[in-house]
């Protein structure tokens, strides 16, 4: 039988963003998997000709909204490379517990759109009654849900007092519980078991040619978490990252599933360490030379470019997002797979089409 | 602040990526920091072991080597490239022939500094 092209997406049940697969086909089964975008590119990066070096904040915390803040942490901390600023001690461990709560809210959304995307509806409804919880402390800290803006060129702009931290633990301690009472069916359950073992399998030698990053690489053996890069006041906590060996849509929900106990966990040493002082430091001059700067978003490595030149404007600002690195690997995960296990795999990158495209 | 960065010529870039890659050097990006009349800068990032390398090329004209052959990963942001800034990477595969954003109808790359003036900033 001579092979089919089937166009998947852009609009597709299974896909939150505009994605678009042209899959060839024969008999079921994936032969090549070619990915084509262009559906919700904005252009963020030329907004360095007219936005200047600080209303750029604003336009790096939407190049995603679910790691809004983590974009604008790294944007910040390139900028104060730039400009030889030191923040506070304090705004660094504050920069971590906003960092993982987005990490926290980041991987309870995906399991949930992995449980619908294998058809799991009631499990996608409890975890997102779970990450209400993170969504409200993200509200009354910080004043918003998703993009809370608390990151300024050197520091941030919002404290934590004794009776928010408290009550975060406090509902952290919840989350906890919650999570752990649905461990079962996420990892142990036959449907989730038959939707996810060994589909999309992915080498450790395959994920690091093809340039993966976050979750999909750790999922395949290789211990790369750019928090160990000790930025913010991650070189002060202890934790290590999450691996596992076998690197199939099983492997990868296990290390996001393992991430949210590593999240709480580094919340309650940060507010446990959380120092007295300043959240930030004025900041004068304007930024001159190049920068690379890469932090640990809930979707893996992130990396800006920052070249400025003394003036208001920087000349170039590059953004390379996490899913913009996992794409190349669904050339090699697909290919092989039956169509029905297409958008679970899809899924397991747990791709963002918004950060793709910026 | 200047990042260090290997500095490489177009005939060399193969031979060195071929080099990173065989040393098992994680490929991480590229960036075209500049591109217009004058020919291009591109910065090829690359990771080992939470360890940044870099190699500056400077290219007098528009075509550029592809390393997709080397690192087939680099096929989307060689594309990506050939979008924005107008450049042709030689050997690329899959090439999007500067569809992957843009429609093909021969616009021009939104990101390449052209010899007009440059808009009024705000």
């Amino acid at each position: 039988m001579a092979g089919t092209v089937i166009p998947f997406g852009p609009q597709h049940p299974v896909l939150p963003e505009p994605l678009h697969l042209n899959l060839r086909i024969e008999d079921e089964i994936v032969v090549s998997a070619t990915p084509a975008f262009g559906y919700v590119h904005r252009g963020l990066e030329k907004l360095v000709d007219i936005r200047d070096f600080r209303q750029m904040i604003q336009i790096v915390e939407r190049v995603c909204g679910i790691c809004s803040m983590i974009h604008a942490l790294i944007y910040c901390q390139a900028l104060e490379g730039l400009m030889g600023v030191e923040p506070p001690p304090r705004a660094g461990y504050l920069r971590v517990i906003w960092s993982e709560l987005h990490r926290l809210h980041s991987h309870l959304l995906w399991l949930g759109l992995f449980a619908d995307a294998m058809g799991f509806e009631s499990l996608f409804m409890q975890l997102w009654k779970v990450r209400e919880r993170i969504m409200d402390i993200n509200e009354a800290t910080a004043g918003n849900r998703v993009i809370i803006s608390v990151n300024v060129i050197g520091g941030v702009r919002r404290d934590l007092d004794p009776g928010q931290t408290g009550w975060i633990l406090a509902e952290l301690a919840e989350v906890e519980r919650e999570v752990n009472a649905m461990s079962r069916t996420i990892l142990h359950d036959y449907t989730v078991q038959k939707r996810t073992r060994g589909k999309g399998v992915l080498s450790r030698s395959q994920a690091m040619e093809l340039g993966c990053v976050g979750p999909v690489l750790r999922a395949s053996g290789m211990a790369q978490d750019m928090r160990l890069l000790g930025y913010a006041a991650y070189g002060e906590l202890d934790f290590a990252p999450v691996v596992e060996q076998d690197g199939d849509c099983y492997a990868r929900c296990r290390v996001r599933f393992a991430e949210l106990g590593q999240s709480i966990d580094l919340i309650r040493q940060a507010i446990a360490r959380l120092p007295a002082g300043d959240i930030s430091v004025p900041v004068k001059g304007r930024p001159a030379g190049e920068i690379v700067v890469r932090a640990e978003q809930p979707r893996g490595e992130c990396l800006y470019y920052i070249k400025a030149s003394g003036g208001k404007f920087l000349d170039r600002l590059r953004i390379r997002t996490p899913t913009f690195a996992n794409i190349p690997a669904l050339t090699v995960m697909l290919p092989g797979m039956e169509l029905a296990d297409v958008p679970v795999v899809l899924l397991s990158i747990d791709p963002c089409i918004s950060c793709t495209e910026r | 602040m200047t990042i260090e960065a290997e500095g490489i010529e177009s005939r060399e870039l193969c031979r060195a990526v071929a080099a990173l890659k065989e040393k098992g050097c994680r490929f991480v990006t590229i960036t075209c920091v500049r591109a217009d009349s004058e020919g291009a800068e591109l910065l090829y990032h690359f990771d080992q072991e939470l360890r940044l390398s870099h190699l500056r090329l400077a290219v007098a004209g528009d075509e550029v080597p592809s390393i997709s052959g080397i690192y087939s990963a680099a096929f989307l942001v060689e594309n990506e490239i050939q979008d924005h800034f107008g450049l042709r990477f030689a050997g690329l595969v899959p090439d999007y022939r500067r569809t992957l954003y843009l429609q093909g109808d021969g616009s021009v790359p939104p990101l390449r500094r052209t010899d007009q003036p440059e808009p009024v900033k705000e």
